[in-house]
């Protein structure tokens, strides 16, 4: 379906697959003959993996486990991934079809499978190591310290050296260092090219097949139920069966020690598109929940914001055209657009608003608040007006609390599972020593804890805050007008406030600095922090990247004037 | 590329240990065994590069929560601290030398005993002689426990001695115990340090079997060997010893001199005070005023009667033999400018008569030598003593009066 290579006999483009997992032409019923490996989304421990220059591979090994390809495990951490997508509502249509072609994709890119030569010749070169005879022509075995050292994943020195040195006594064939056979050979092999499969790439894929099912869930949802733990990644390891045995280099395959940060898994994630030779993503349109007027509406309702200031939020959208489909929509491989990131955009938009309204340079938003709150007293009828200062009030209270309560869940994060890890089997006893002490001294101090601890998981849900306009408290903003700070003139209603300023004058290059702009808290107003804060919050981001897309749509915005004027002071008249 | 917010394992734990330090430093015991409870698993990443790694903090944090907390017992203690000597082999004795000493503090004693007696039997390779240090304290300190049976038997012993019965076994054990205790301690005191509480109980036992010049020996050494550190105790447990011994004036008042150099306020200055004035050396006389006035600069002597007995007592004596006033000056000079205030005001003057008769008579002694007849301390008091009717304070102001050209000349 996705696979855009011409066929060989009818150069027609037009692809299905077989039960077998082959691709055939439709139009000419011609079947690959490349492939050769099944490779099952279930492990079924009796499947064989035939390369070609491999042959049958052993059932059994030593301990009970059997042999297994490193990206037979990613195949596993992915299935399992999408199934917690499907539990939390994603359609089953993206486990069974899309994240799956896009993994077989990939493996036929990578060569690992589906194609004529996986990974042949360096497994050739494995067993060429173990002869003698060919002493001369033998490739040099690299170290193992120098293995480890290619590894992206931060590792700890001292394991790493103490690791190194038990095993630099063995001269057998290297699957003894890992427990899956290809262990140290992705490591080694694959550093060149950019794209070895990591774990945080399988946020990657799940991510890129969200976004093409248009899904209703932006990237900093999908990482949010990661770190909650809805979705698995942190030990994902111990959902492989039994007989997979994972150890030693698996481990600086498979092991995460931090949390998968947003740009990581966006970039990787375009990178990826462009390396499948992806074509054009579905169209991003109005009615997807990915649009900047839906995410607006989701995040004003969330930010406990007025719905009238949604008019706003689709008039920016709407003047700097970036409510268009040939905007939005991904196209892979193509360097000279920018790349949206959707939640960021709407957050970005509604801070855009909000200083269009409020100004917010510490001073205009609360001398207009009083204004607003003066007019509320005469108000008597429809709703109430919506006063800067109320909110701001309710909403540090909310977000001061559950961001304390983030930071001490982090705090409390725990990293280690049930099923221990050991890097070789020498120091397997005192690793499950350790772990028993681990396990007991948990148990003594928790009893000390006082209050029982339920390990909740909070359920998995869009909306971190919500505000119930049933609150008699009068805490819910949403249908407060903007009337309080608005004005007629000519007839339609603007917004008392005639400043801008601006966050940068001048966006930087990316490609230089990595950034568009430098965002340091005390350059910029409280305000304009506190409201950063908030989105920061709510999509788990570092306030600077959102500072960054405000000030692309800045200009974007005020384009025209950037241009007219070389000259310019930070404040401006719209 | 690195993200510096990237919120990894490292960072996690940092941010628990902060936690938990905090409830510590509130004393809210229960959230810091909570925090405690997400900290502990950064032992299976332990690699001991750090100053400070898991292990030790969870051993010292884990110590503290569990003296302080309400619910834990003495057993749920101890098997902690079995667990914490399991974890590192390099601190090995550190912890079982503080596991004696919090069971010691809970008044287990024969627990404590237990477990030094089971460290001391430690061997781990090269790791034995690294932590030389530590087992030579442990065995110290078993060696302490041993003088404290010793004494225990000892006590008994007189008892029985009182009610006429003899008690061989008890005897024997308390010479075992004296063997065992001695051979301990001396080791310890062989090493620069500060032992008091060692060099006491092991004077005491050589006392009792008689080896009084081991003692002196050992004494000797803790007091004047340079490279133990500069320690007043040291030369007050000698002095005592002298004198016990009833050694000469003069090798108790050598003993007392250093003591004097490093501690001039402390209690022995008096004594020492006391020996000078009578000495038939001028020298030691002359050392004698120098150590009262001396004394008598720190706060705490300031209504100390003897101690302003003995300062008048000599000064009077040098006045009336009108030999050596200018030893008076000498130490004068340099009080003249705030003893006035800080022993001789207005108001101390009332005071001191209200509330200690005998304190303002040898202080308006003083006064009144020091700083003459109309001085206020001297005025007021003796005014007072003399409208009292007490006798002591006319003969008082007549010898002030009498000797009031001294003061002039001292004066000037």
């Amino acid at each position: 379906r996705d696979f855009n290579e011409r066929c060989a006999q009818c150069s027609e483009v037009n692809w299905g697959l077989t039960d077998g997992g082959r691709f055939y032409c439709r139009s000419c019923h011609n079947v690959t003959e490349r492939t050769r490996e099944v490779v099952n989304t279930d492990f079924i421990s009796n499947t064989r993996i035939q390369t070609i220059s491999k042959g049958l591979r052993k059932q059994e090994k030593n301990d009970g486990g059997c042999e297994w390809y490193v990206c037979e495990g990613f195949q596993l951490v992915l299935k399992k991934q999408a199934e917690a997508l499907e539990a939390l509502g994603v359609c089953p249509q993206m486990k069974d079809e899309i994240l799956c072609n896009f993994w077989r994709r990939y493996l036929q890119k990578t060569k690992q499978a589906y194609c004529n030569r996986p990974a042949g010749e360096t497994v050739k070169a494995l067993s060429v190591c173990d002869s003698s005879t060919d002493v001369d022509s033998e490739p040099e075995r690299p170290s193992l310290l120098h293995l480890l050292s290619l590894s992206e994943s931060e590792g700890d020195l001292q394991t790493d050296c103490s690791f190194a040195s038990s095993i630099s006594k063995v001269s057998e064939s290297t699957s003894v260092c890992s427990g899956s056979v290809d262990g140290s050979l992705y490591l080694m092999k694959n550093r060149k090219e950019k794209l070895r499969m990591t774990m945080p790439m399988t946020l990657s894929f799940c991510y890129m097949a969200l976004l093409w099912l248009r899904e209703p869930m932006t990237l900093s949802d999908l990482l949010r139920f990661v770190e909650e733990g809805h979705i698995p990644y942190l030990n994902v390891f111990q959902h492989f069966p039994e007989k997979m045995k994972l150890y030693g280099l698996d481990l600086k395959i498979f092991c995460v020690e931090s949390w998968p940060v947003y740009e990581e898994v966006y970039n990787k994630m375009l990178e990826l598109a462009a390396f499948l030779d992806l074509p054009r993503f579905p169209d991003i349109t109005d009615s997807c929940f990915l649009h900047p007027d839906m995410l607006c509406m989701k995040y004003l309702m969330e930010a406990n914001l007025p719905d009238e200031l949604h008019n706003w939020t689709c008039r920016v959208v709407k003047k700097i055209c970036i409510g268009e489909a040939d905007f939005l929509t991904l196209v892979p491989g193509n360097k000279s657009k920018r790349n949206v990131k959707y939640d960021v955009l709407a957050a970005a938009v509604i801070v855009v608003v909000l200083k269009l309204l409020f100004l917010l340079d510490d001073q205009y938003e609360w001398l207009l608040s009083d204004f607003a709150e003066e007019r509320n007293k005469n108000n008597k009828e429809g709703g109430p007006y919506f006063e800067f200062k109320k909110w701001y009030k309710v909403i540090k209270c909310s977000l001061d609390v559950k961001q304390k309560k983030l930071d001490e869940e982090r705090a409390k994060y725990l990293w280690r599972c049930e099923k221990p890890l050991f890097y070789s089997a020498k120091k397997k006893s005192k690793v499950l020593k350790r772990r028993q002490m681990v396990v007991n001294l948990q148990n003594q101090f928790g009893k000390l804890s006082g209050s029982v601890q339920p390990a909740e998981k909070p359920n998995p849900s869009s909306f971190q805050l919500s505000w119930s306009e049933e609150n008699t408290d009068g805490s819910c903003f949403h249908g407060h007008s903007l009337k309080g700070i608005l004005q007629e003139k000519c007839g339609l209603l603007t917004a008392m406030n005639p400043d801008y300023w601006l966050c940068t004058v001048k966006l930087c290059n990316e490609k230089l600095c990595g950034h568009l702009a430098h965002y340091r808290e005390v350059d910029f107003p409280q305000s304009y922090h506190f409201v950063l804060r908030l989105f920061s919050f709510l999509l788990r981001i570092q306030p600077s990247y959102i500072h960054d897309e405000v000030c692309v749509v800045e200009h974007k915005l005020f384009n025209k004037k950037l241009c007219k004027k070389p000259k310019y002071n930070t404040g401006l008249r719209k | 590329s690195t993200h510096e917010y990237k919120l990894n394992f490292k960072k996690s734990k940092e941010m628990c240990l902060s936690y938990i330090q905090d409830a510590m430093l509130q004393k809210q015991w229960k959230r810091a065994a909570e925090f405690l409870t997400f900290y502990i698993e950064s032992l299976e990443k332990d690699f001991s590069t750090e100053y400070m790694g898991p292990s030790e903090m969870i051993w010292r944090i884990g110590t503290e929560i569990l003296c302080h907390h309400s619910h834990s017992s003495m057993k749920e203690f101890n098997s902690f601290i079995e667990q914490m000597k399991t974890l590192g082999v390099k601190r090995y004795l550190k912890v079982c030398l503080e596991h004696a000493f919090h069971l010691l503090c809970n008044g287990l004693i024969d627990e404590a005993y237990q477990n030094l007696s089971l460290a001391e039997s430690w061997r781990f390779g090269e790791q034995t002689a690294i932590q030389d240090k530590e087992m030579k304290l442990i065995q110290a300190y078993r060696g302490l426990l041993d003088y404290y049976s010793w004494c225990k038997q000892k006590n008994v012993l007189l008892q029985h001695g009182q009610n006429g019965f003899e008690d061989l076994s008890v005897e024997q054990e308390m010479h075992g115990c004296f063997r065992k205790a001695a051979m301990n301690l001396k080791e310890i005191i062989k090493i620069p340090g500060v032992w008091d509480l060692f060099v006491k109980c092991y004077v005491d036992l050589l006392e009792f079997y008689g080896d009084h010049n081991e003692a002196h020996q050992v004494l000797n050494e803790y007091a004047y060997n340079s490279k133990f550190p500069a320690n007043p105790n040291a030369h007050v447990y000698l002095y005592q010893f002298l004198k016990r011994h009833g050694e000469s004036k003069k090798s108790l008042i050598s003993a007392l001199k250093i003591l004097h150099d490093i501690v001039p306020s402390h209690e022995l200055m008096i004594d020492f005070n006391i020996m000078l004035q009578k000495s038939k050396k001028r020298k030691k006389r002359r050392l004698g005023l120098e150590v009262i006035f001396a004394a008598l600069d720190y706060a705490g002597w300031k209504e100390n009667v003897k101690a302003w007995s003995c300062l008048a007592r000599q000064v009077k004596q040098i006045v009336i033999s009108e030999k050596h006033l200018d030893w008076i000056k000498q130490e004068w000079n340099s009080r003249k400018d705030w003893w006035p205030a800080f022993h001789f005001s207005r108001y101390l003057a009332k005071r001191n008569w209200q509330e200690n008769e005998s304190l303002s008579y040898e202080k308006a002694l003083v006064a009144g030598i020091l700083l003459g007849k109309d001085c206020k301390y001297f005025k007021y008091v003796s005014h007072q003593g003399c409208k009292a009717q007490v006798k002591r304070f006319r003969i008082l102001k007549k010898f002030v009066n009498k000797h009031s050209p001294v003061y002039l000349r001292m004066s000037g």
